[in-house]
């Protein structure tokens, strides 16, 4: 599904990221984790065309997307959430959802000003769109609020609504669970599973280890910019180079 | 979406009504001039209150129609309605071309910048003298007609220029409600979002500078052909700035709004008569006041006062 090799990113004179490769399985959900500075964050924006690496590739579904703009990975079925919510906040909750249909729409702007048939056949389509995948995020009855109004948890919901509205096949999601109540998690983690079950590859970053030993298929263990190890849950819980790396050397 | 359009007709009604209620050449004169500053408020209104896009430069496309208009009608001699379309399409593609590396920069780049670009476009109108007439202006420019009238009156004025104005109101109302207002409002809000969910920020930044540019080109023909002379005094710096106080004290993102910001800034100059040269003064005074306590413009401030003033005290209302 998604593979990325020799990943290495230098910012300055700081190498964030050093010759890291893996690759993840389709309608696998994957987390990747490390401490703080490992270059999570920083491989994620690598991969959705937020900055462009040094050297080493990233191939989408046998495709080279390395270098390729944010814009230009959604209508190839890539999408991403951000640890620090991206919401639109001047405008409503189903508009933000909306927004998210913007490649799955076509009107241009002469088309939807003279309100043309078909531009208003469009827009009907996108609504409907836009409220289906409110409901299933179990937030349609938020639809009209103001999504800068919104409390944080929901606000992540309206997030993976709007980034599902782009109907991706792989979807990125950088720390899903922080600023979640532990109840807030459970229905997070049972809405990404369902998210997985349509056929949607999910990849997040996650601190919450309970989170990502419940639900993850696969894990990548990224410290200090490199990867340090890639297995399952299981393998990844005995592996004695992961503990040290969270616990320290003894 | 019923709403909307209710709301427009009542304003369409109000504003062909209103040569009925009033009477006089001169607050027609005046009327003429909201109408087409309500054009380019809206104008500007698209690019800074939707996309968020700030242009210290729109003064200059509004001067480039003008021009354009002015001098291909006499000069040339050619039918105004032909050169009206023509200097609109050709002012949307030169923004459309500067665009590209302008709107690159953000925030007060970007505001340095469209200065910079009014400024020479302002420098081009008093130097071109053997074409524009330099400085003293250019005069002669013919009055539309349509078949047997000819738009030589202030009442015939204002029917020309509102109808295009509301036509444009309606265009903009338009544009803002649909696929491509939503993802202007989404660059605006996050331009990172918007990307990542597909939205080509950059190029619909561009796309809507040109057709602000252009709907401000269509203003400035309009105006040469009302004036039937125009000057480089009209299209300076000091005009852009008017614009964006309109548009700001109106309200951004509001369509209403920057139809009571152009109102509003253009009826209050005929008060403040004896103010003199101080209206410059007053006029930064607004600002400021609009943007510590009414932020949200007229068009959301007054409202939400009203609404204070009414209810009475300890009443709670969050929503």
């Amino acid at each position: 599904m998604l593979e990325v090799s020799g990943i290495t990113q230098i910012f300055g004179g700081v190498t964030a990221l050093e010759d890291v490769s893996f690759s993840i399985n389709k309608s696998d959900i994957t987390g990747v984790i490390g401490p703080n500075g490992a270059g999570k964050t920083t491989l994620f924006n690598i991969i959705t065309g937020i900055y462009t690496q040094t050297a080493g590739k990233v191939i989408l579904e046998g495709r080279d997307v390395s270098g390729l703009p944010a814009e230009r990975l959604a209508p190839l079925g890539m999408v991403r959430t951000f640890q620090n919510i991206e919401l639109f906040g001047g405008m409503t909750v189903l508009e933000n959802v909306m927004v998210g249909m913007h490649t799955r729409s076509s009107c241009g702007l002469l088309a939807c000003s003279l309100k043309m048939p078909w531009a208003m056949k469009e827009e009907s389509r996108i609504r409907a769109g836009a409220l289906r995948w409110l409901e299933f995020a179990g937030i349609a009855d938020l639809a009209d609020v103001v999504a800068g109004n919104l409390p944080f948890g929901q606000g992540r919901l309206l997030e993976i609504a709007r980034s599902l509205a782009v109907e991706p096949r792989i979807i990125l999601m950088d720390e899903p669970a922080a600023g979640l109540n532990s109840q807030e998690t459970l229905g997070l983690a049972r809405l990404i599973r369902s998210i997985r079950d349509m056929g949607i590859t999910v990849v997040l970053v996650e601190h919450d280890m309970e989170l990502v030993m419940d639900i993850c298929d696969r894990i990548v263990v990224l410290n200090l910019g490199k990867k340090l190890a890639e297995g399952t849950p299981r393998e990844i819980q005995d592996n004695r180079e992961v503990i040290a790396a969270y616990l320290g050397d003894e | 979406m019923k709403k909307e359009l209710l709301k427009f007709l009542a304003f369409a009604v109000l504003v062909l009504a209103a040569p009925y209620a009033l009477s006089g050449g001169y607050i027609m004169n005046v009327l003429v001039f909201v109408g087409i500053n309500t054009m380019l408020a809206v104008a500007l209104n698209l690019l800074l209150g939707y996309a968020g896009q700030i242009s210290l430069g729109h003064a200059g496309f509004f001067g480039l129609g003008a021009y354009l208009s002015g001098i291909l009608t006499t000069t040339a001699g050619w039918n105004p309605w032909l050169v009206m379309p023509l200097a609109a399409a050709l002012v949307g593609v030169m923004a459309f071309v500067i665009g590209f590396p302008i709107l690159k920069l953000k925030g007060h780049y970007l505001a340095m910048a469209t200065l910079g670009l009014g400024i020479i476009i302002y420098i081009v109108f008093n130097e071109t003298v053997d074409y524009t007439g330099g400085p003293s202006g250019l005069s002669g420019i013919p009055n539309l007609s349509a078949g047997s009238i000819t738009f030589d009156s202030d009442v015939k004025n204002y029917y020309l220029i509102w109808s295009f104005t509301l036509a444009v109101c309606l265009f903009a109302i338009n544009l803002a409600n649909s696929r491509v207002g939503r993802a202007l409002r989404a660059i605006h809000d996050s331009e990172v979002a918007a990307r990542v969910v597909g939205v080509n920020a950059r190029l619909l930044k561009v796309q809507i500078f040109a057709l602000s540019a252009m709907i401000s080109a269509l203003a400035g023909s309009l105006y040469a052909h009302t004036m039937t002379f125009i000057s480089p005094a009209s299209f300076g710096f000091n005009f852009s700035i008017e614009l964006l106080t309109m548009v700001v004290i109106g309200g951004l993102g509001s369509i209403y709004g920057s139809f009571l910001g152009a109102a509003l800034l253009t009826l209050l100059p005929e008060f403040l008569r004896a103010a003199q040269d101080y209206d410059i003064v007053i006029y930064g005074g607004m600002l400021m006041v609009m943007v510590m306590f009414m932020p949200g413009g007229l068009v959301r401030g007054v409202p939400d006062l009203v609404r204070k003033l009414v209810k009475p005290r300890g009443g709670d209302r969050h929503a």
